[in-house]
């Protein structure tokens, strides 16, 4: 019984960190230009199949990584260079359609870069099961937590204790402020989008051992980090966290106690539910407007 | 004017394959002018309209085939069933601004894409379910040249009536509510109900195509309701020219052809896909439709 | 009979008191301004009184009607109606449409007629234009009928909006500082639009900083400062009072 449910909350974990690391690519980015960019979970694809692909064509795996990174960090900033910036004044729909068209795009270039097929990386350390009061964890879900966790932590750092992060914290605040003291806007957009590719990346690489990836994958993988970042209240990173999480073990939970052909619809329930009662997220600002 | 091309289209169709495509291009032209009287008048985004569509579809498809009711019965219980989904979501749904309601009703589609995917008991699943063809007091509607006329005579009619809601009392309210929603309210227009109204008409219209769709296709496979076709829906609306019913009109059609153009570079179709998308948003965001009228003008007014 | 009554009304943001126990009454068919200085809570009284905030406590009432707590557009069909201070123009429409929705309460508003466009309905749509191009030409907009709203000018659209809350055919209209942002003669065009609209009976409760215009048109004078209120009469003793003098025109002299 309570193997089963620490079965359930292992891998509730495991995909939730993902989601919470793509939920907070969808935050930083939000941060900075007030854009929803629902290419996100295509960098989660690229940084995984750049890696699966250079692994099998025999370059060593850290290596591996570290190119797919700067890979999707370029593609990245070349999506806010190219595409975002020339339409930084357009409205919420225009700007959502910019994006999606970005991510037909970049899956229809990974379709022919690589192929439709699955790719997956060997476990990082093994793929010997370590026993957890009766349920079994794998090493690579240890990666998983293990990474995500260092990755927030260096956010943190990086937001509040950098120059450079606490700049990019201003611009989200006041944008004109910021830019009277001096702080670069265009850079700021521009860092973010790297940062949120290579979150997207880190996500991907890391996940790929356990679930595989192909051109498609990150189509869903972008629409639950979408529904992590919303759950928590757009823009806020914290919030994204906790909504990846939540959606993460919601899933398992579900999968695991009700049926599994609903895993994929139950963070929209959530984040349904959430919407109808708190229509600013768990935990977003409320807003009262102006007039 | 749009009835003369409809009339004069067909003498370039060499095969019943071009009245195919045409036929759908009319079905997207529909579903858009209703969603675009949402997106483009009203100024509330939806990401999950493909989901009224699969209902209609599903609904025609599982009334005629199990229940044995006629088709237009069918359709008419589908539309009011999915009009009354619309209502009940309607409500909490588009009190949501900007990109949480946008994630609001793209859940809402994928919700529905996912119950249809996995009831197979009921719609097949993944393989789909077949549908019989479209009649109505002993007349069936059969063949694609046929199909076309009468897509052809409710697409008119559609347009008709958009064009005369746009230019009325309702109309006129659902664009104030684009334009600022506190303004419209202290003049009396209560924006919640005419946002549920609206949306409740897009929903219908797309629920009603879908209908037809079932029968003239005879196979429906639950992708129609997914998220991609959503997303098709909206660009199609977007690309044209929101706020435009021609232009949403027109930007169905180019989408619809678009394929069919690309399928020379096959594999090269979604990229070249994604690349109009972003070019067009970036270069033309008002769409095709309006930055070609206003460019016009401007050269009129130039000389 | 008061037209407008507000009794200790308030309303707080997270703790700060934008109006605090605020008690006052608007008599039929005079200008009643609102005056005070920058942040002394004129606009969210007008938003609390116009239904777009609810009140933290207090009660308006409308008519003698309860009105606090219901919708704007439940307002504005007891007869309220407003501008704004920042402009809530529909940009997407053509000037005279912005008008005609501002008739919206008074047209047959059933869907059906609005998607068939029955001959009726034509007709009625047709007057209604012609009235509010006829507001329009009131309010001095003449040269703009067919003009889209977001080619207007700034001053052009604050007279829009008047137009707009004219068309609802309110019995008040609350102007919320109609002449800021106007140059010396677009603002003594607008006192002369507020002097005919009230010639013609409607109640008009205004909020202005332009302190010639508001000793110039009002009735009477309610003063704010800091969300309470600080002073009220005729023009004459406000202008008397040592308190409104310190906290508001002193500040200013």
């Amino acid at each position: 019984m309570f193997a089963a449910f620490l079965q359930y909350l292992f891998s509730g974990l495991t995909s939730g960190a993902i989601y919470a690391l793509a939920g907070l690519g969808f935050a930083i980015i939000y941060n900075s230009s007030h854009v929803i960019n629902f290419a996100q979970g295509e960098f989660i694809m690229i940084g995984g199949m750049a890696t699966a692909t250079m692994v099998a064509a025999g370059l060593p795996l850290p290596l591996a990584i570290a190119l797919s990174m700067l890979a999707s960090m370029m593609v990245g900033v070349a999506l806010e260079k190219f595409a975002i910036e020339p339409a930084r004044n357009s409205d919420v729909v225009t700007i959502i359609i910019i994006t999606i068209g970005a991510s037909i795009f970049l899956r229809g270039a990974a379709q022919i870069l690589w192929d439709k097929e699955f790719h997956s990386l060997p476990a990082f350390s093994g793929e010997t099961p370590i026993g957890v009061f009766g349920a079994t964890l794998m090493p690579q879900s240890l990666w998983v937590f293990g990474v995500s966790g260092a990755v927030i932590v260096a956010l943190w750092w990086f937001f509040n204790r950098t120059m450079f992060g606490k700049a990019m914290l201003g611009t989200s605040h006041n944008r004109l402020a910021a830019q009277l003291v001096g702080v670069g806007v265009k850079k700021v957009l521009l860092a973010s989008f790297a940062l949120s590719a290579l979150l997207g990346a880190v996500g991907g690489v890391v996940v790929t051992p356990i679930t595989f990836t192909n051109y498609e994958a990150g189509i869903m993988l972008g629409l639950k980090g979408f529904s992590a970042a919303v759950l928590g209240g757009l823009g806020n990173g914290g919030g994204a966290i906790v909504g990846g999480l939540i959606v993460g073990i919601a899933e398992a939970l579900a999968s695991g106690y009700l049926s599994s052909a609903y895993k994929d619809a139950i963070a929209f329930i959530i984040i349904l539910f959430v919407l109808f009662f708190m229509p600013n997220g768990l935990f977003g600002k409320r807003g009262t407007d102006r007039v | 004017m749009l009835a003369v091309v409809i009339t004069v289209a067909p003498l370039g169709f060499s095969n019943s394959y071009y009245y195919d495509v045409a036929v759908n291009a009319m079905f997207n032209a529909i579903v858009c002018v209703g969603l675009n009287l949402l997106i483009g008048y009203a100024g509330q985004i939806s990401l999950g309209h493909a989901g009224f569509f699969a209902l209609g579809a599903y609904g025609s498809a599982l009334l005629t085939a199990s229940w044995g009711l006629p088709p237009i019965a069918a359709m008419l219980i589908s539309a009011t069933v999915v009009g009354l989904l619309a209502f009940v979501v309607g409500r909490p749904i588009l009190k949501l601004k900007g990109h949480y309601l946008a994630m609001a009703t793209l859940g809402i589609g994928i919700i529905i894409h996912i119950v249809l995917k996995t009831e197979a008991k009921i719609t097949g699943g993944p393989d789909g379910m077949s549908v019989d063809n479209f009649s109505l007091l002993g007349f069936t509607v059969m063949g694609d040249r046929m199909w076309y006329w009468v897509v052809g005579i409710l697409l008119i009619l559609t347009v008709w009536l958009a064009l005369n809601l746009i230019d009325s009392p309702v109309g006129r309210a659902l664009r104030a509510v684009h334009g600022s929603e506190v303004g419209a309210e202290v003049v009396g227009v209560d924006t919640s109900s005419y946002k549920v109204l609206v949306f409740v008409v897009s929903a219908v219209f797309a629920s009603m195509v879908g209908s037809l769709f079932a029968h003239k296709n005879g196979f429906i496979t639950p992708d129609i309701g997914s998220f991609m076709h959503s997303v098709e829906l909206v660009v199609m609306v977007v690309l044209g020219g929101m706020a435009s019913v021609f232009g949403a009109l027109i930007g169905a059609v180019i989408l619809t052809l678009l394929p069919q153009f690309l399928a020379v570079v096959e594999q090269y179709e979604a990229m070249i896909l994604g690349a109009i998308m972003m070019g067009t948003m970036i270069f033309l965001p008002k769409g095709l439709l309006p930055s070609i009228v206003s460019a016009f003008k401007r050269r009129e007014g130039g000389q | 009979m008061s037209l407008l009554k507000v009794e200790s009304l308030s309303k707080e943001f997270g703790g700060v008191h934008a109006i605090e126990n605020l008690t006052f009454s608007v008599e039929p068919g005079d200008i009643h301004s609102i005056i005070g200085p920058n942040g002394a809570g004129k606009t969210t009284l007008f938003n609390l009184i116009t239904g777009v905030y609810t009140p933290s406590a207090g009660r308006v009432l409308f008519q003698d009607r309860l009105v606090s707590g219901m919708k704007p557009y439940e307002l504005a069909a007891l007869g309220m109606s407003r501008t704004f201070q920042n402009l809530q123009i529909f940009f997407n429409m053509k000037a005279i449409e912005n008008v005609m929705v501002g008739h919206h309460l008074h047209l047959d508003r059933r869907f059906l007629s609005s998607l068939l466009r029955l001959p009726k309905m034509r007709r009625a749509d047709h007057e209604c234009r012609d009235f509010c191009a006829g507001l329009m030409e009131f309010v001095g907009l003449a040269k703009y009928l067919d003009a889209d709203a977001a080619s207007m000018p700034y001053g052009a659209l604050k007279r829009l909006e008047i137009a707009r809350a004219l068309a609802a055919k309110p019995r008040m209209l609350l102007l919320d500082e109609p002449a800021a942002g106007l140059n010396a003669t677009e603002s003594r065009e607008i006192d002369e639009v507020i002097k005919k609209v009230a010639s013609t009976g409607v109640t008009v409760v205004l909020v202005e900083h332009d302190m010639k215009m508001v000793m110039g048109i009002s009735d009477y004078i309610t003063a704010l400062d800091y969300g309470r209120k600080l002073a009220e009469g005729t023009p004459a003793e406000v202008r008397a009072n040592p308190e409104v003098v310190a906290a508001y025109l002193g500040a200013h002299a």
